[in-house]
């Protein structure tokens, strides 16, 4: 049974997804299940005069319209969860349906709930509602100055916080030998999973018990805030994630929405179904990114970084979201620092309301963009010394027998070697030659270019203590129970909540080896608060870190006491039991032994257990790390510009990471392709577009590009495996490696592609326009839109 | 708004149902004949998870009324085949991991049997822009490219008929 970790093994859950046997929120049908459908604001910014909901009300099939009014006092206020300590953030209230005002397209006014799903959305257009125009806020740099629209009329200025970390004096820049600066424009995206938002709730009257199913990355999460929104007990609010269709970020948040969904069906006893819609989930549901970087990098001549000072100024949207205040500051902040032994650097961020959608977490959450700042910045270095950017990598990495490592701004990074994965990526990508071809390339009057990303990632959340000194409000340990059933087959229990991963498949290979067990004799409970105790979700790469950690320790609890009731079978002391591949057996006397499935038996029979054991064999662990984990690794893309067309074709691209022990080569190549494919969407393709007016005018999947399978390379994949200390199994995060690193990559090769235009740098997404108006200006039109 | 009938054959089964004429066919299927395989991931005919085959040809289940299809043959992806008894298609993107969430995955095996009908001996190439129709947020495609193929090579062999359901 041995060595499944680190198999490539297929996954567990697929025959089931492959034959139309999930079971996602839309695929719930419940007797007297009615419909709802939430009219939202067309306007970034109004007053709310009136609404008529008459007309609504004799619509067929009505059952309940609610306002924004009739829930005051009803339902709470829909809370941030990460209020950092130290920035004088000022969190706006934020009710499920707006009260007077409206803040942004697509803020929740009437909530409808009617018999039928089609009708329910007939109801929508017979509501009027009066609303007086005010002044917006739209782009975070304008919404600070003094005199511009107010998004709360409280908060001066637009801004929720401001934020620092370190200290680097003006003169360790003004004084340097050498100094690069840049502006950078981390646009605006939407985490996009193809399945929407949904909601589905169930309130019995006779126990007065609340069930939610719900979109959530994180339904405890999501129990712990709701409890308090809905005023309702714990131990009476039941959430459920069923099978969730992709999540990156977009179904962390505690929303409105699903709040709204289960005070309709307590309150009319009903089941209450809503699912979101595409333009819906644009308008309404998180978005991504949205930060201007300002940088300084300073250094000497013969490239050695000395000093490094970023200045974040990021658009939060109308309210703070549940993760949103932790990504411009903690996330992106103590990480601008990347790879490099940097020996002085600080980071100032300014948060900013606007006339928008929130912002949260999306797929790397504050890495990438720290990531691409840092990695871009090394580039523009190496460029102003004549210095090859893998040389001047190489000289300011974090060296390998520095580790565990701490950066300019505290963070102990875990484990690392930074030399190879760079090292096997150049192998792959053959450098030498590649240069050359490319300056032969270029005399023939061809754009190819080289980008280089060697980045580091903070993830695996992670120690709660530090969870709390930086103002998140929770813990972030994880729970695991083995139980173990008297046939010997398993269920687990994990508070983590996957949502396309294949946790299903990496923690059975982990339990299977443990126990020495069939993957086969193992199922796995998660998402469903009812039935696992606690736990903090999917999100920041932690569940094989945190919630495989916590999976391995209650395993080793299992063996522990299997031990004693298998020494007391075979009449001897614990100490001479050895456990190997399922069998315990006495050191050196062959044939006294027992199986596992022989203890599983006994243990829950419980017909003779050694004195002081209890019945049964079931251990649950929590587990909280004493750090976090810091993933690393060599991206690198080939990148041809056509001159007569703007087009771009990433010729290769090639990754190195190494996230510790990789437990299934299968799935952590998925998790590398789909993590780089959104990255790389962000550097070509995605952006999401307000207007001035703060009108949303890409909320479309025709008007917001998405990445198709036509647009990518091969990526070639490799791993190299440098053990993180933090967990007994030695694993890192994977999810968002991909992301993190590949913005850099092609904005690096793309920039080098265009160096015979003297373009030092480009913003994103990298439309054909946009690089055509480059080329055909010779260059003195970058940073142009 | 009054009610019409329809009837299709549905992964080889006479099914009838009363609905409003303005019923889209995803809504039929999913709702009306609880088919949930079938997925809806957008609002304008853009991200492929509803695709189904009706009388041969794959569409977008989106983009038709229920109303259009009356006495029409549909195969959904629980007409591929069974948990014990895999389509090529369903087999090779298990074993090439071309799934994650799964969500758009009954589109994308849909769109991928359209492909193969066409050209069973599709290059990466050929396969990527044969996806045109599709949306996946979770793979990047390379898995889903090399399940197609890999399913091309499987249907090769197994004489499998394209897109007929079990
Ligand atoms: S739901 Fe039909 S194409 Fe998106
Ligand atoms: S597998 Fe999740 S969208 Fe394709």
């Amino acid at each position: 049974m041995a060595g499944k970790v680190g198999a490539r093994i297929k996954r567990k859950e697929d025959p089931r997804l492959l034959t139309g046997n999930g079971y996602f929120s839309d695929d719930i049908q419940l007797p007297g299940m009615l419909h709802a459908a939430i009219l939202r604001s067309p306007h970034a910014h109004a007053l709310i005069k009136s609404i008529n909901i008459e007309k609504a009300l004799e619509a067929p099939g009505v059952v309940a319209i609610y306002t924004g009014k009739d829930l005051e006092g009803k339902i709470g206020r829909i809370p941030s969860s990460w209020l950092i300590p130290g920035s004088n953030l000022k969190e706006a209230p934020q009710y499920p349906l707006a009260i007077d005002r409206v803040r942004y397209v697509g803020d929740g006014v009437v909530l409808v709930i009617a018999e039928d799903r089609y009708g329910v959305r007939d109801v929508l257009d017979l509501i009027e509602v009066d609303y007086e125009f005010l002044p917006v806020s739209v782009r975070q740099k304008e919404a600070m100055q003094e005199n511009a629209p107010l998004v709360h009329d409280d908060i001066e200025n637009n801004i929720a916080f401001h934020w620092k970390a370190g200290e680097v004096p003006d003169e360790e820049i003004e004084e340097a030998e050498v100094v690069v600066r840049e502006s950078f424009n981390v646009q605006r995206v939407a985490p996009s999973p193809i399945e929407t938002r949904a909601a589905i709730g169930q309130y019995n009257p006779g126990n007065g018990e609340l069930t939610l199913w719900c979109t959530s990355q994180n339904p405890h999460i999501h129990r712990m805030v709701l409890s308090e929104v809905l005023d309702i007990s714990e131990a009476k609010l039941r959430v459920i994630a069923p099978d969730i269709g992709g999540g990156f970020g977009g179904k962390i948040g505690v929303y409105p929405d699903e709040a709204l969904i289960g005070y309709a069906a307590r309150d009319l006893k009903q089941p209450v179904k809503w699912i979101e819609e595409r333009n819906e989930h644009f308008s309404a549901a998180n978005h991504g990114r949205d930060e201007i970087i300002d940088v300084e990098l300073a250094g000497t001549r013969d490239g050695k970084l000395t000093a490094i000072r970023v200045k974040n100024t990021a658009n939060m949207g109308a309210y703070l979201s549940t993760f949103g205040p932790g990504v411009p500051t903690i996330d992106f902040g103590l990480m601008i620092t990347g790879a490099y032994d940097i020996p002085k650097a600080a980071c100032e961020t300014f948060g900013v309301y606007t006339n928008t959608t929130s912002t949260d977490a999306y797929r790397g959450a504050g890495k990438p963009e720290s990531t691409y700042q840092i990695e871009r910045m090394i580039d523009l270095f190496a460029r102003e010394i004549g210095m090859d950017p893998v040389e001047l990598r190489r000289k300011n990495f974090a060296k390998k027998e520095d580790f565990p490592f701490t950066n300019a701004q505290g963070l102990v990074y875990d484990s690392g070697d930074y030399e190879k994965p760079l090292n096997k990526a150049l192998e792959i990508l053959d450098y030498k030659k590649l240069r050359e071809e490319q300056e032969a390339l270029r005399n023939e009057g061809k754009l190819v270019g080289i980008g280089f990303s060697t980045y580091v990632e903070l993830c695996g959340f992670g120690p709660s203590a530090v969870a709390g000194a930086i103002g998140f409000q929770g813990g972030v340990w994880e729970n695991a129970t083995i139980r173990v059933h008297p046939s010997g087959k398993v269920t687990v229990f994990s508070g983590t909540s996957p949502h396309g991963q294949g946790h299903n498949t990496t923690f059975s290979q982990v339990v299977s080896d443990k126990l020495g067990i069939p993957l086969e004799d193992i199922e796995f409970v998660f998402s469903d608060t009812k039935a696992v105790s606690m736990g903090w979700g999917t999100y920041g790469s932690r569940s094989v870190a945190v919630g495989g950690g916590a999976i391995s320790i209650a395993a080793d609890r299992i063996i522990e006491k299997a031990k004693k009731i298998a020494a007391h079978e075979l009449e001897t002391s614990v100490e001479d039991i050895e456990f190997e591949d399922g069998v315990f057996k006495i050191s050196g006397v062959p044939g006294m032994e027992r199986k596992f499935v022989d203890i599983a038996k006994s243990a829950n029979y419980a017909w003779n257990l050694p004195e002081g054991v209890e019945p049964a064999l079931e251990a649950q662990a929590f587990f909280d790390p004493e750090n976090f984990v810091y993933p690393f690794g060599t991206h690198i893309v080939v990148a041809e510009v056509d001159k007569d067309t703007g087009q771009i074709e990433l010729k290769r691209y090639i990754a190195v990471d190494d996230v510790g022990r990789v437990i299934n080569p299968l799935t952590s190549e998925g998790q590398v392709h789909g993590g780089i494919a959104q990255g790389v969407g962000q550097a070509m393709w995605e952006g999401i577009v307000y207007s001035d007016q703060g009108q949303l005018l890409s909320g479309s999947f025709m008007d917001y590009t998405m990445p198709k399978a036509r647009f990518f390379p091969t990526i070639e994949t490799a791993f190299t495996e440098t053990l993180s200390p933090v967990n007994q199994l030695g694993a890192k995060g994977i999810g968002e490696t991909g992301t993190t690193a590949s913005i850099a990559a092609v904005m690096n090769a793309v920039v080098d592609a265009l160096q015979p235009y003297g373009v030092t740098d480009v913003e994103m997404p990298l439309t054909p326009e946009k690089i055509w108006n480059i080329i055909q200006t010779g260059g003195e039109n970058d940073d142009t839109i | 708004m009054e009610e019409v009938n329809v009837t299709v054959t549905i992964n080889g089964k006479k099914r009838s149902a009363k609905v409003e004429p303005r019923m889209l066919l995803t809504h039929f299927i999913r709702d009306s004949l609880s088919l949930t395989g079938t997925h809806i991931g957008c609002d304008t005919s853009q991200c492929g998870s509803c695709s189904v085959m009706v009388d041969g040809h794959v569409v977008k289940s989106c983009t038709l009324l229920a109303v259009q299809v009356d006495g029409s043959e549909i195969i959904t992806v629980e007409g591929l085949g069974t948990v014990q008894n895999l389509h090529p298609m369903q087999k090779a993107f298990w074993e090439e991991h071309g799934l994650q969430c799964g969500y758009c995955t009954p589109g994308v095996m849909m769109a991928a049997i359209g492909l193969l009908q066409e050209n069973l001996e599709p290059s990466d190439e050929e396969i990527r822009e044969g996806l045109e129709g599709v949306i996946c947020r979770c793979t990047g495609y390379q898995f889903i490219v090399s399940a197609v193929k890999h399913a091309a090579a499987l249907m090769a062999e197994e004489k499998q008929v394209v897109g007929e359901g079990r």
